[in-house]
């Protein structure tokens, strides 16, 4: 197990190094002057020569990846033009939100797709199937932006269960405003979700040990429940981690429309306003937490099927 | 078709599992049939109404008029009108006209690409197989947004940031498809045929593996345009893609958000069109994924 482990983390430094290398061209390969592009009307020759050192552009080339390396794994990620303050400190002031948003979805997405992905597989090729299948084609093709703009007509304005923006305070107020923010992502997710456990789930109806079980006479819910549910659902943890990239995606448009103080509405903004200092940095976070969820992801195969454990044993 | 409706008709006759089975597939190859036939008309009309716009549309796209600000729909103005008095349905028009465009180009310029990468590491293997994969990889795992996000931070926001973002990310997928495919191929006798006859390795791909590699590819890439679609719009919703004035579906829905309370239709109507077309592509791959007994989605 623990082999297999050290493979799959292998495999992370190298997608972080791939990450490290983006992260570090963003700013060099900005046409022109990087650091008078930056400054717009605050470029004069102090401002320029401060930023050049912060960000360690005046060394030569090869110190500057040396640098850049050393400093990232400090932490160091240099300060914001805008916001003259550190990187690493406004970053990890809007880690949380964004990282509760994500959970949230996740949940949500789960509470959808298991039973409407089970009444899929049951009913297959009838007619809740076919509404199941239909639905999730449709919601394949909604715009994240709009479904929450649409969530929030119907249940922030019409009804006004639910605040339209915003992040509370305490848990019961995030949870609160995070709801159609979540709902959104989770709507999104939920198809993709529904696919995999369909398919899982009808080729776990129709294995032997489920027929075996059911020629002994196990209610049929039984069977369809505890049974094969028990391994259509180990996909699920796969397709989780393989969408993890589209999840925060998600967020960064999300966050704009809820108005979410998150990563993903940090790197827009940033973005908007040449703040390439934290562009830089949210490249490094984002990719640290897709590496993480995949880590994650391939540990709770192991410890959820048996099979994979013995194969790493074998290997 | 015929052959399954006459199967079907001697499947009477069968008992028990036989019958379910061919039951089964019927069912499956109808669904399939009628999903791609709505599929189809929803694009072909779609396309169409994008591609005659200017014959078409009522009124000038970008015509500001404010004394004609947000209307509500009418027999005048169909889908009402923005902010700005212009007219939404003219713009629909222009912008799908414009979303098609952008969006083929995005999807099929990579694909191109990436059956090009794909075939030639999963030909050739050995290093140059090493490297690509390890590339691709990383590629796949990053957040995709984020990435173009970053080339659009680059060169500044607009639609070249969004053509070389995708360019450069979006070969990803389909190199990783054909490259599994190619090594498959690679050992087939027609292959190993063409190769033993000294055909050179650009022969041996272009003329005989590309034709085999295509068809997965074309499923894969309705997928992919759906994608493509909402991106496009995504980016534009954020200010980061197509500029004003220029009329583009996601731009459309962020003219109207801070609207929402008294005009729900400059938001709500660009969407529904977004929605509509998506489902078009998506239900159009979903129903060829059937027939390759391919899946349809980017994952998996």
């Amino acid at each position: 197990m623990w082999g297999f482990l050290g493979r799959r983390l292998l495999h992370s430094v190298w997608v972080l190094a791939a990450i490290i290398i983006v992260s570090f061209l963003v700013i060099r390969l900005i046409p022109g002057d990087p650091v008078v592009q930056m400054l717009g009307l605050q470029a004069t020759p102090e401002n320029i020569a401060a930023v050049n050192e912060d960000l360690g552009l005046d060394l030569p080339m090869g110190r500057q990846v040396t640098s850049f390396v050393e400093r990232a794994f400090q932490g160091d990620l240099g300060s914001s033009i805008i916001k003259r303050a550190p990187v690493s400190d406004i970053v990890f002031d809007r880690l949380l939100p964004s990282v509760y948003l994500l959970l949230y979805a996740t949940v949500l997405a789960l509470i959808i797709s298991v039973p409407l992905g089970a009444l899929s597989a049951i009913y297959r090729n009838r007619v809740p199937d076919q509404i199941v299948r239909l639905t999730s084609m449709v919601s394949f093709a909604m715009p994240q932006f709009w479904l929450g703009l649409m969530l929030i007509l119907l249940f922030a304005i019409r009804l006004d269960v639910f605040p339209s923006g915003g992040y509370g305070e305490g848990f019961g107020g995030i949870l609160l405003h995070l709801t159609l923010p979540a709902l959104t992502i989770g709507l999104y997710l939920a198809p993709q979700l529904m696919r995999t456990l369909r398919s899982s789930l009808i080729e776990a109806i129709e294995s032997d040990y489920v027929e075996a079980a059911r020629s002994r006479g196990f209610r049929e819910s039984r069977v369809v429940g505890k049974l094969a549910m028990r391994n259509a659902l180990v996909p699920l943890i796969s397709v989780l981690s393989i969408n993890i990239g589209f999840l925060i995606s998600g967020t960064v448009i999300v966050e704009v429309v809820f108005q979410i103080p998150g990563l993903g509405a940090l790197l827009v903004q940033s973005v908007l306003n040449r703040d390439y200092p934290v562009i830089q940095g949210l490249i490094l976070v984002f990719g640290a937490m897709v590496i993480l969820v995949n880590i994650l992801a391939d540990a709770a195969y192991a410890v959820v099927d048996p099979r994979v454990r013995a194969g790493m044993a074998a290997e | 078709m015929r052959t399954l409706a006459w199967a079907g008709r001697r499947a009477v006759g069968l008992r028990g599992e036989a019958a379910d089975l061919l039951r089964q597939a019927q069912t499956e190859r109808r669904w399939s049939n009628v999903t791609l036939g709505i599929g189809i008309a929803i694009v072909g009309a779609l396309a169409i109404a994008g591609f005659f716009a200017s014959l078409i549309a009522p009124a000038d796209p970008n015509a500001l008029d404010l004394t004609q600000r947000l209307l509500s729909p009418s027999g005048k103005h169909w889908m009402g009108t923005d902010p700005f008095g212009r007219d939404i349905f003219t713009r629909t028009l222009y912008a799908i006209r414009l979303d098609l465009v952008v969006v083929l180009i995005i999807t099929y310029v990579p694909m191109v690409f990436g059956m090009i990468v794909g075939a030639l590491a999963g030909y050739f293997r050995g290093w140059v197989d090493a490297i690509t994969i390890r590339v691709i990889d990383a590629f796949i795992a990053f957040p995709f947004i984020v990435l173009v996000i970053a080339v659009v931070a680059i060169l500044g926001p607009g639609l070249k940031g969004v053509y070389i973002g995708v360019l450069a990310v979006g070969w990803t997928l389909y190199a990783r498809l054909t490259r599994g495919d190619m090594l498959v191929l690679r050992e087939q006798q027609f292959i190993l045929a063409a190769r033993t006859l000294g055909y050179s390795p650009r022969r041996v791909i272009l003329r005989h593996a590309i034709p085999n590699l295509i068809r997965s590819n074309l499923v894969f890439s309705m997928a992919d345009i759906v994608l493509n679609l909402l991106l496009l719009a995504g980016l534009s919703y954020l200010g980061l893609g197509v500029q004003a004035p220029t009329a583009e579906l996601g731009s459309m829905v962020a003219d109207g958000q801070s609207f929402l309370l008294q005009a729900w239709w400059v938001t709500t109507l660009p969407g529904v069109v977004i929605v509509v077309l998506g489902a078009g592509f998506s239900m159009i791959g979903d129903s060829l994924a059937d027939r390759l007994g391919q899946r349809f989605g980017v994952v998996g």
